[in-house]
């Protein structure tokens, strides 16, 4: 932040971006706000009705549900692929011709739209004519990913770390890439235990990449809705309602929007507190 | 330890390779066979679903208007970014890091908030329907991100390069453009990179924006799956085609794609 000029001309050069995000942001923001105070009959009728769609989903049993699988599912994804994108990461090559090979295929499910991704693992899980489903019965497993809760939840969170742990291993990739040799050599002058490097090199040095890649995993992974619509429907019966999913079914499904908006803005809220909590917790010992 | 140590990213990929194998194959098998009996591959190798996907205009216009919006927003995303990132990594000025805050903060609205108030206000300006309108409803959080990514790239570009151009008698727009540009053109790669990834595998706001003349591919997709059986070949015929841009996009930038990373800026 230091030795940059005070200018104010640099309104002018960030006016465009203002712009656009405000009019995408701000108007359909206060629509939200706006039918969060209000009752409506149809005919496009309001009236106010101050905080009640608030308390109400507060205190409904429907959304304590929502947001336990949210912040359950949010849980076990960061938990799992935060250390499995370390380690991969740690186990790639440095250089030659193989990182290249490496980084594009890993890349690849990156890019596939949110909706591919859950109709892949749709078809690949089912248990009668999918390979992944067809192989865990045959091996005497009982899977059927449209019936059983446990195994909705298991082909869930598998498809999620195989959509997203990319993402931590190319961020910690880099992170890594960053280290000079020398101080590998240090190390190895000092006859340090590769859990020795890892702990005082390599991961001080990922510390910053390893921030950003909590704060996207839980960001995302607490605003996933595409990939469980398309694989479950949030079903059998509730089991994979994530907060999103039904939030849309109140919103679009139900059109009750009155408490579909309430909840949108305490679901927004929640995101930018936690956020908030991950990002200083592990940038707390930065400034010392 | 060491000598196996190649074995975990190869599990890691197999791993990935594996679903992505299964949709291939059952894209070029008959739906009889799919349904009838359980193989590891094609036994009647048939090229019957991507013909009809490259037959029938509903099916291939879905991926032209997903490739129109997408590449409209990744420009507007871009340009605009550009002079924005430049001012927040090279001047001080008024509210300027609660404003950086505030375009973060969109990156992490969930789309599910956003779908009805943006179909009441695309359909309020009359733009519903339109490629410009999902290109434009992308750029909630693709410029946001381009302009972190892009500040990120400026800043680690020394302000003296700024200073001896001025002094070599260059005016701003022309430093600007014949000199910081080329500097910084990997980080417009990178950035120009995830802002086609986000807008291209975002369906929700796409789905939501569009009936039938910007219709995006993924829409496609989901209607057809419901509406006409279970054509499971079709449906993943037409997946595998939407993997294609991504993997182009991906091979262009492989060798940026580490170095945008190691900004820590995604």
């Amino acid at each position: 932040m230091e030795g940059k000029t005070q200018n104010q001309m640099g309104w002018l050069f960030v006016l465009p971006v203002v712009t656009l995000v405000a009019f995408n942001a701000v108007i359909p923001l206060m629509a939200v706000v706006n039918y969060s105070v209000q009752e409506t009959f149809g005919n496009n009728m309001f009236f106010f009705e101050g905080v009640k769609w608030f308390e109400q989903v507060l205190h409904s049993d429907r959304f304590h549900a929502s947001l336990g699988r949210q912040l359950f599912f949010s849980g076990i994804i960061l938990a799992i692929e935060v250390p499995l994108g370390v380690a991969i990461a740690l186990a790639m090559p440095r250089r030659g011709p193989w990182v290249s090979v490496c980084l594009v295929l890993m890349a690849l499910p990156l890019l596939i739209p949110w909706n591919v991704v859950g109709a892949m693992w749709n078809i690949f899980a089912l248990p009668d004519i999918g390979m992944l489903g067809r192989l865990l019965n045959d091996l005497g497993i009982n899977y059927n990913y449209t019936q059983q809760p446990i195994s909705a939840w298991a082909t869930l969170i598998a498809m999620d770390v195989w959509h997203w742990t990319s993402l931590v291993v190319l961020l910690a990739y880099a992170g890594l890439s960053a280290i000079p040799d020398a101080y590998y050599q240090a190390a190895k002058i000092d006859g340090a235990s590769p859990w020795a490097v890892f702990r005082y090199i390599q991961l001080p040095k990922m510390r910053r990449v390893l921030t950003i890649a909590v704060l996207l995993r839980f960001m995302d992974s607490f605003n996933i809705h595409t990939e469980p619509f398309v694989l479950t429907g949030g079903g059998p019966g509730n089991a994979t309602t994530l907060l999103s999913i039904d939030l849309v079914k109140i919103a679009l499904g139900q059109f009750d929007l009155g408490p579909a908006a309430a909840m949108s803005i305490i679901y927004f809220l929640i995101i930018l507190l936690l956020s908030w909590v991950f990002y200083a917790v592990m940038t707390r010992g930065e400034e010392q | 330890m060491r000598k196996l140590g190649w074995l975990v990213p190869a599990l890691y990929i197999v791993f990935l390779l594996l679903p992505i194998y299964w949709l291939v194959s059952m894209s070029f098998k008959t739906t009889n066979e799919i349904l009838g009996a359980f193989t590891l591959w094609p036994k009647k190798f048939t090229l019957e679903n991507y013909q009809k996907i490259f037959t029938d205009p509903t099916w291939y216009n879905g991926y032209i208007n997903s490739l129109i919006y997408v590449v409209i927003n990744t420009v507007i995303s871009v340009l605009v970014a550009l002079p924005a990132a430049y001012a927040f990594s090279r001047y001080r000025f008024l509210g300027d890091k609660h404003l950086f805050f505030w375009l973060l903060t969109n990156r992490m609205a969930p789309a599910a908030v956003f779908a009805l108030p943006f179909f009441q206000l695309y359909s309020a300006i009359g733009l519903f329907d339109t490629h410009i309108a999902v290109a434009l409803a992308h750029c909630l959080f693709n410029i946001p991100l381009a302009v972190w990514i892009l500040e990120g790239f400026m800043s680690s570009v020394p302000r003296q390069l700024d200073e001896t151009a001025y002094l070599d008698g260059y005016g701003f727009w022309r430093f600007f453009l014949k000199i910081f540009l080329p500097t910084i053109a990997a980080g417009i790669g990178v950035a120009a990179f995830f802002c086609f990834m986000f807008s291209w595998v975002e369906l929700l706001l796409a789905k939501t924006l569009t009936s039938v003349a910007a219709k995006p591919i993924a829409a496609t997709m989901t209607r057809t799956a419901s509406s006409s059986g279970y054509e499971l070949g079709l449906l993943a015929a037409a997946g595998t085609l939407t993997i294609i841009p991504g993997a182009f996009v991906i091979y262009f930038v492989r060798n940026y794609i580490a170095k945008g990373f190691a900004l820590g800026r995604v």
